[in-house]
C-alpha cells in the first residue's frame, strides 16, 4: 500500500458484500441457486474477497437460512476469500463444518444499537466474539471484525470517534486481522470520516482498516475518497 | 491533495434553468415562478432563473420573459439568465436581468452539434454579448462544457479546457463554471484538469458544475474544493436528466451537496430543510421522484 505521487494507494482491496449484506436487506427471499450463481459470477470478476453468507439463526435472518447449501454449493476460485458471518461459537462451528475458511464478527460503537440488533451490550458481544476468535485461532481461521455505527447511530445519533477506536481496538486485540468501519446509516460526511479515522488510527495500524460506507445520503464515494486520502 | 477546505462555498442553484431544461414535461410558468421564489427563501445566493434562447430550440424556456418579470427578486440574491447571443441578451435586459451567462465548450464536435458552429465562431458571438454587457455594467458568467469528457469526442485535453476558459475569462467573464457535462469525470481527471486550468485562470474565478451520471459528482466536487475551488453549481432535487444517456441522472442534487458541506463545517448560508421542501414541491409538480439521496433518506425516517 505504498502511496503514489498523488498520495493515493496504488492498490485497493475491494471486499464484495453483496451476497450477504446486500441480499440480507432485500425484501424478496432469493432462491439458493440464484445466490450461488451470483457468487460464482462475482468470483469471475477479479474480486479477491466475497462475503458469502451468514451463519445466524434463520429465525432472525430468513434470507440467510440456506447458509449451508450456499457455502457448499459455490465454486471456490483460488486466490479468492469467501468469509462468512458468525455471530457466536455455534455459528462458527456450523460455518467450519460447511467448509468456511474465513469468518467475520460484528460489533458496534453504540450500546443501543448493539442491544437492538443482537440483544446484548457491547461488552457481552465482545465476550461472545472472543469465543469465536479463540476457536478460530486454534484452527488457523482468519477473523474479520466489523464495527457498526462508526459515524452515527439510528438510535443514539452522534457517536464519538473515541468509542469507535475503543471497540475497534478490542476486536483487533482479540485477533481480528482487519477491522471494517461501517457508516451503517450513511450519515457520515468527509469531515466526520476523517475525524473518526484519525482517532481509530491511534489504536490500529492503517493497513488493518477498511471502510464500509452506506450511500443513504449520497455521501459514500466522497467519504471513501477521504478514507483513501488519509 | 488533502489540504484545507475553503471556509465558505458559494452554491449556484441551476435547477430552474439547467434542471428544468432537461425535464420532459413542460412546466407551467406559475410553477417555475413558485420554484424560484421558494429557492429564494433558502439562503441560496445565486439562482439561475431562465434562458433567453429561441423557444424553437428550447420550448421549456419559452416563458423566459414572464418568469423573469414574475419572480420576487430578493436583495442580495443574483438571478442570472442564459443569453446565447446579442438578441437574447437584449431581451434579457429588457425583462429586467441584472446578470447573464454564456455557454462555451472545450469540444469542437460538441459545439457544432449543440449550436452549429465552431468554438472560435461561438466566442465571436459571445464577444458581442460581452461588449454590450460591459456597456450596461452587467456581469457575465462563462460556462465551459465537456471539461472532463465529451459525448462525441470522448477524451478532452486539459489544455483545451484551459485555452477556452482563458479566452472567456479574458473576454470579461467574472467567473468560469467548468462543466463535467456527461459526468464521466473522476477525482483523478478533475484534479488534473483543474491543475492545468488554474495556471490560466485564478482559482477564485473558477466554479465546478458536476453531473452525477456515473455517481462521481460529490467525490469530484470534494477534490475541486481541496484544490481551492469555492463555487459549486447544483440543482435542487437533482433535476435534469442527462440528455445523452437514457435514464441516467444529471445534475448533482443541491441537497446532497449542502449535506456534505455542512458535515465539513463549510458555510453556505443555505437552510437544508427549506431546500428539501422546495425539492419536494417541484418533484410533486413534475410528478417525479427526487434524485436527491438526502431527500430520499429523510422521507423514510
Amino acid at each position: 500500500q505504498e502511496p503514489q505521487a498523488s498520495g493515493l494507494p496504488e492498490y485497493i482491496k475491494i471486499v464484495e458484500v453483496g451476497p450477504r449484506d446486500g441480499l440480507q436487506n432485500e425484501k424478496v427471499i432469493v432462491p439458493t441457486d440464484i445466490k450461488i450463481e451470483l457468487i460464482n459470477q462475482l468470483s469471475k470478476t477479479g474480486l479477491s474477497a466475497i462475503e458469502v453468507t451468514s451463519f445466524v439463526s434463520s429465525k432472525w435472518v430468513p434470507q440467510m437460512a440456506d447458509h449451508k447449501e450456499v457455502m457448499r454449493g459455490i465454486e471456490r476460485h483460488p486466490g479468492v476469500q469467501y468469509p462468512v458471518l458468525t455471530p457466536n461459537l455455534q455459528g462458527f462451528q456450523s460455518a467450519i463444518a460447511a467448509g468456511a475458511t474465513e469468518v467475520s464478527v460484528f460489533g458496534a460503537a453504540s450500546e443501543t444499537f448493539s442491544k437492538m440488533n443482537i440483544n446484548c451490550s457491547i461488552e457481552e458481544s465482545i465476550e461472545k466474539f472472543e469465543e469465536v476468535t479463540k476457536s478460530a485461532r486454534n484452527m488457523n481461521i482468519p477473523v474479520r471484525g466489523y464495527v457498526s455505527c462508526a459515524l452515527g447511530c439510528p438510535y443514539e445519533g452522534n457517536i464519538v470517534p473515541e468509542k469507535v477506536a475503543e471497540v475497534s481496538k478490542r476486536l483487533y486485540s482479540m485477533g481480528c486481522y482487519e477491522i471494517s468501519l461501517g457508516d451503517t446509516i450513511g450519515v457520515g460526511t468527509p469531515g466526520s470520516m476523517k475525524k473518526m479515522l484519525e482517532a481509530v488510527m491511534k489504536e490500529i495500524p492503517l493497513s488493518a482498516l477498511a471502510v464500509h460506507c452506506h450511500d443513504t445520503y449520497g455521501q459514500a464515494l466522497a467519504n471513501i475518497l477521504t478514507a483513501i486520502q488519509v | 491533495a488533502s489540504g484545507a477546505y475553503p471556509k465558505r462555498v458559494k452554491v449556484v442553484e441551476v435547477g430552474p434553468r439547467d434542471g428544468l431544461q432537461n425535464e420532459k414535461n413542460v412546466v407551467p410558468t406559475p410553477v417555475k415562478i413558485n420554484l424560484i421564489n421558494m429557492l429564494s427563501e433558502t439562503g441560496l445566493p445565486v439562482i439561475e432563473a431562465t434562458s433567453f434562447v429561441s423557444p424553437k430550440w428550447v420550448p421549456q424556456m419559452a416563458d423566459h420573459t414572464e418568469v423573469m418579470q414574475g419572480i420576487n427578486k430578493l436583495p442580495g440574491i443574483s438571478y442570472p439568465v442564459l443569453t446565447p447571443n446579442l438578441k437574447g441578451f437584449q431581451a434579457a435586459v429588457a425583462a429586467g436581468a441584472k446578470e447573464v451567462s454564456i455557454f462555451g465548450a472545450a469540444s469542437e464536435l460538441f459545439t457544432k452539434k449543440n449550436i452549429n458552429c465552431s468554438i472560435e465562431e461561438s466566442l465571436e458571438r459571445f464577444d458581442e454579448v460581452m461588449r454590450a454587457a460591459r456597456e450596461a455594467s452587467i456581469p457575465v458568467r462563462g460556462y465551459v462544457s465537456c471539461v472532463l469528457g465529451c459525448p462525441y469526442e470522448g477524451k478532452i485535453s486539459a489544455a483545451k479546457v484551459a485555452e477556452v476558459s482563458k479566452k472567456m475569462y479574458s473576454m470579461g467573464c467574472y467567473e468560469i463554471s467548468l462543466g463535467d457535462t456527461i459526468g464521466v469525470g473522476t477525482p483523478g481527471s478533475m484534479k488534473e484538469m483543474l491543475a492545468v486550468v488554474m495556471k490560466e485562470v485564478p482559482v477564485g474565478a473558477l466554479a465546478v458544475h458536476c453531473h452525477d451520471t456515473y455517481g462521481q459528482a460529490l467525490a469530484n466536487i470534494l477534490v475541486a474544493l481541496q484544490m481551492g475551488v469555492s463555487v459549486v453549481d447544483a440543482s435542487v432535487a437533482g433535476l435534469g436528466g442527462c440528455p445523452y444517456a437514457q435514464g441516467a441522472s444529471g445534475n448533482v442534487a443541491t441537497e446532497d451537496l449542502v449535506y456534505m458541506l455542512n458535515g465539513l463545517g463549510i458555510h453556505t448560508g443555505v437552510d437544508l430543510q427549506k431546500l428539501m421542501d422546495t425539492g419536494t414541491f417541484i418533484c410533486n409538480a413534475l410528478n417525479r421522484r427526487t434524485n436527491s439521496k438526502v431527500s430520499q433518506a429523510s422521507c423514510r425516517l
